[in-house]
């Protein structure tokens, strides 16, 4: 029985279509089963940022609505052949997902992978809780900015309240995952330290993506930023929050972090 | 940190992070409101069933901490109440 994760932050342009296509290409590249599953109906963009725009023939919407078998809809990556897509659907009307629906996609998705990672829709409407309602794990997308923080705050809650394992009584596994990071910024006292957004959230780290041209150079071309260059600072990043996903344990370094003169004769305290 | 800080701008980040802790703290405690106010009612109901108490015998208090959230209930039940109820 595969993994069920939400990527998700509740605040929109943080990061969870280009994570949610990095995570779930290192992840099948590590060998794993892997389909990501585009929740923004109507506003469709995984398809995109994965480079397969041209090859949607059926979406998740058609499935859920009989038009369409599950294994149609689903786009097999030409570079990972672990790695699917389910796209969103371009409709408008924004109930065309429905509670019954969702809930069947995603035990037959379970059936045949071993992680089903759900792009989250930005907002609190019923897009963004569909997504997270069967995750069994929340990946939060979170800016170093204070906006994003509040909107995470607000998706903890909802995590804790609206999804299947709260209402069981169960605790939800979330991880925070801090993108557009800078550190000679937050060094300069200029951006939020991840300690800082650390102690706000109080949910553990799983990983800081760094703030880099690498990751609109991979959407540019279509790649997840982990294919389209694995040595990147983004794409590192991105491997070892998904080995830390997938239960390894992973030191957590801050990438991009340049030590002054005296930073590297009195070294940094530890995190 | 070096001498030059000194003249540069002030850091805005320890702003950010007070201002956070200041603002969520007061979202959290309001959006679980609604919670407590709607646990005490059922709560309430549940014991009136069994023993007669009073409306503000019932007391609730939630705490959101690092690793849990702690509910608090605190009822006071008369010593004859059980007495009266049966």
């Amino acid at each position: 029985m595969g993994k069920v994760i939400v990527v998700t932050s509740g605040k929109g342009g943080v990061g969870k279509t280009t994570s949610s296509a990095a995570l779930g290409a290192a992840l099948a590249k590590r060998g794993d089963k892997v389909a990501v599953v585009d929740f923004d109906v109507g506003l469709r963009n995984l398809d995109l940022v994965m480079g397969a725009e041209r090859r949607v023939v059926y979406d998740i919407v058609n499935v859920i609505q009989g038009d369409a078998k599950l294994p149609q809809a689903l786009i097999r990556d030409k570079r990972v052949e672990t790695l699917f897509l389910l796209p969103a659907s371009q409709t408008r009307d924004k109930d065309a997902l429905t509670p019954e629906g969702v809930e069947a996609v995603i035990a037959e998705l379970k059936r045949y992978f071993d992680w089903v990672i759900c792009d989250s829709p930005a907002g609190i409407e019923s897009g963004a809780t569909l997504a997270m309602r069967h995750a069994d794990v929340a990946v939060v997308v979170t800016n170093p900015e204070v906006s994003s923080v509040r909107d995470s705050d607000r998706i903890i809650g909802l995590l804790d309240a609206k999804t299947l394992k709260a209402e069981r009584g169960e605790r939800m596994e979330k991880h925070l995952l801090l993108t557009r990071y800078d550190a000679n910024r937050a060094e300069r006292g200029d951006m939020l330290k991840v300690d800082d957004v650390l102690e706000i959230l109080s949910i553990p780290l799983l990983g800081i993506i760094p703030e880099s041209m690498d990751v609109l150079r991979a959407s540019n071309i279509g790649a997840p930023v982990t294919l389209a260059d694995a040595n990147s600072a983004p794409a590192m990043a991105y491997f070892d929050a998904a080995r830390r996903l997938a239960g390894e344990t992973v030191p957590i370094t801050i990438p991009g972090e340049k030590r002054g003169f005296f930073g590297k004769i009195f070294g940094r305290k530890a995190a | 940190m070096s001498i030059f800080a000194l003249f540069r701008k002030q850091r805005s980040a320890p702003m950010a992070r007070e201002r956070l802790q200041v603002l969520l703290a007061h979202e959290r405690a309001s959006s679980s409101s609604d919670l407590v106010s709607v646990l005490r009612e059922e709560i309430l109901a549940v014991i009136a069933k069994h023993v007669q108490l009073d409306n503000d015998k019932v007391k609730i208090k939630m705490d959101r901490d690092e690793n849990v959230s702690i509910l608090e209930i605190d009822v006071e039940i008369p010593l004859d109440a059980t007495l009266k109820a049966a």
